[in-house]
């Protein structure tokens, strides 16, 4: 195989996540890991809505049933529970005894299993449900936003038993490891970047394989593949759980960078700020996903705290633009043949124009 | 005799609440028959509409302030929808999906405008005193019903709105060509019909109506920055089961959300009525995937 400058590239990125802890500063690693952490549910947005034709508000539910399945245990840790004890909010609440549903969670085992299996159950239920009678498109977006809203407003109002609108936080250690120490973010974001790794190189492999095309045969012409003699109803399914189960993963690392997870992360707006992230960086890219998010995020950090009000413009001059002149985003620019490409291409020809003069 | 006074009760609220869906939802449908998009930006018109009702009545005080409101209202969001149309909606229709996002964009920056023009704590719009009143029936099978003039008023105007559209579409030469755009657009314009144009006045009208919405929820409570966004939610719901752009539709769909959610909330409290409402429109439309009314036609894909 001839090595191009793509693989450089792509060595170099590696390189500079793996040994980004022993470079950058505590600070910049912990925002470079949470970005990282919701680079993985961009990858799943990719997955549905570019290669998919899926568009999905409402990845904010995948990534809080991730977030909150591994939070209630990271609550538990450290308490007797047999002996009536309860975490913090709900003594203030007035709660009399551990709600039924919390205890299997005092498991790691069991925690860590839920982050991924209840976001994938949930996912795939739902859009069996709503795919099995041919409902798409729009109407599917719209549901899925009616889902986020009813998810948020239930953890907001259920005070005593999710935390309510603060949340889960104040957390200190995963089975016994104290996960505060710098020492151990520096591991966290260790296996933020492994399962970034893991989850780039696996959607690679599954959209190369004749499930990739038939997906993408969905997405173009739904019919024709019926007409064809394919259902394409597992390709959809299957699509939209594995972005479930990438949302829940990317929550669950992201509750243990943040050392919060709340409403406020997985509601209405939330969720379709995810979506800009895909769209800027390019939706039928994987890369483009991660970089995406990874952009919009550092941006949003830099002047969100600046200039609050100036974010909310920008943030949706960016959705009008990038769906405007950048349907391909950021990636576009790059792949060959594209009309971003060729806007690109003539942008740097004329600089060359005018260094030869 | 008090049970049945309090259920009707329940009863009248959730058809003054359906009234409310219905002109929120009346623009999002019409449009979405002829064009296959959805404005997300839609609930910043009723903001539009509250605040357009708020400024006209600190102009024009006094008892009639409202009932000039409300045209103000109705044009101030009709114009903003045809600009939004103009430049926005119309590039993108042929992807939907890029649509929804694009109009997004439109709306956070439309909220966060108003946050900087009026404050994020809103503003309060007081009811005139002739609609302060309340009803109350004292005979009768329903003696203890209180009727809000208020929530009467509602009624009466999404009445007159649902009127006037139904002889707009069914008796005018423009209704005429919306029906047939919403029915064949490239046969329609083979004809002669501007489809162009009938996109771009819809969509107006649309958003005029939901502007009307907004002054009427100027009278129920304080006007925000995102005073829309608790409502648009439910008239997004209210466009899936209704069918494709379809009055009759739309308005079926608005008073079973209307009265769902009244009668829900007897039982359980607003957050679970919401989760349940989702759960009732993924059933609903188990059963019916195309909504309560469909509209027959040929094409494969719709």
């Amino acid at each position: 195989m001839k090595l191009s400058a793509k693989h450089y590239v792509g060595a170099a990125v590696l390189l500079f996540g793996a040994f980004a802890p022993l470079i950058i500063n505590p600070y910049e690693l912990s925002l470079l890991g949470r970005f990282l952490a919701l680079s993985i549910l961009a990858m799943g947005i990719m997955l549905i809505w570019g290669e998919g034709g899926i568009l999905s508000l409402g990845q904010g539910v995948f990534f809080g049933l991730g977030g909150y399945a591994l939070a209630l245990h990271l609550k538990l840790e450290g308490l007797d529970i047999a002996n009536g004890d309860m975490p913090d909010f709900m003594t203030w609440s007035g709660v009399s005894a551990l709600p039924y549903f919390w205890y299997p969670f005092a498991n790691p085992w069991f925690s860590l299993a839920c982050v991924v299996l209840i976001p994938g159950a949930v996912a795939a239920a739902f859009s069996w449900l709503v795919f099995r009678r041919r409902i798409g498109g729009v109407y599917f977006a719209l549901i899925t936003q009616a889902l986020a809203l009813a998810f948020s407003t239930l953890l907001i109002s259920q005070q005593a038993y999710t935390g309510g609108f603060n949340g889960l936080t104040d957390y200190s250690t995963f089975d016994g490891f104290d996960i505060t120490s710098t020492g151990a973010a520096q591991v966290i974001y260790w296996i933020t970047f492994a399962f970034v790794v893991a989850a780039y190189f696996t959607l690679r492999w599954l959209l190369s394989t004749r499930w990739g095309i038939m997906l993408r045969a969905t997405r173009d012409g739904e019919n024709r593949v019926r007409f064809l003699g394919h259902n394409p109803l597992p390709y959809k399914v299957g699509a939209f759980t594995i972005a479930g189960i990438l949302a829940g993963i990317g929550g669950a690392l992201f509750t243990l960078h943040a050392g919060v997870v709340s409403p406020a992360l997985v509601g209405v707006v939330p969720s379709i700020e995810m979506v800009v992230w895909v769209a800027l960086g390019g939706r039928n890219v994987l890369w483009g996903a991660i970089a995406g998010t990874l952009l919009v995020n550092f941006a949003k950090d830099q002047i969100s705290s600046a200039l609050p009000s100036l974010w909310l413009y920008g943030l949706g001059a960016l959705f009008i633009f990038a769906v405007s002149f950048l349907p391909a985003g950021i990636a576009g620019l790059f792949k060959p043949g594209s009309p971003e490409e060729r806007v690109y291409r003539r942008i740097l020809n004329r600089r060359k124009l005018e260094t030869a003069e | 005799m008090q049970e049945s006074a309090f259920l009707l009760g329940q009863v009248f609220n959730g058809v003054s609440v359906a009234s409310l869906f219905v002109l929120a939802a009346l623009g999002l449908a019409l449009s979405f028959g002829l064009m296959r998009v959805i404005n997300m930006a839609h609930g910043e018109m009723l903001m539009l509409g509250g605040y357009l009702a708020y400024m006209t009545l600190s102009v024009v005080p006094g008892p009639l302030g409202i009932l000039v409101a409300l045209p103000v209202a109705f044009l101030g969001a009709a114009l903003l929808g045809a600009v939004l149309e103009f430049a926005v909606i119309h590039r993108l229709s042929a992807r939907p999906l890029d649509t929804l996002l694009a109009t997004w964009g439109v709306s956070l920056v439309l909220q966060q405008a108003a946050r900087n023009l009026f404050g994020a704590i809103g503003v309060q719009v007081i009811a005139p005193t002739w609609l302060n009143h309340t009803v109350t029936l004292h005979s009768g099978p329903f003696s203890g019903l209180d009727l809000p003039f208020t929530r009467l008023f509602i009624l009466l105007v999404a009445a007159i709105v649902l009127g006037a559209i139904a002889l707009l579409l069914n008796k005018t030469r423009l209704g005429l060509y919306v029906r047939a755009v919403n029915q064949d657009r490239p046969v329609a314009a083979a004809m002669g019909v501007n489809a162009r144009l009938v996109d771009l006045l819809v969509f107006s009208l649309g958003t005029g109506v939901a502007g009307l919405a907004g002054v009427i929820l100027a009278l129920l409570g304080p006007v925000t920055p995102t005073v829309g966004q608790s409502y648009i939610v439910p008239a997004f719901l209210v466009v899936i089961l209704g069918g494709l752009g379809s009055l009759v539709g739309t308005t079926i769909a608005s008073l079973i959300i209307g009265l769902f959610t009244a009668l829900i909330e007897i039982f359980v409290d607003v957050s679970v009525a919401q989760v349940l409402l989702l759960v009732f429109v993924i059933v609903f439309i188990q059963f019916r995937p195309q909504g309560v009314i469909t509209v027959r036609s040929r094409a494969l894909e719709g």
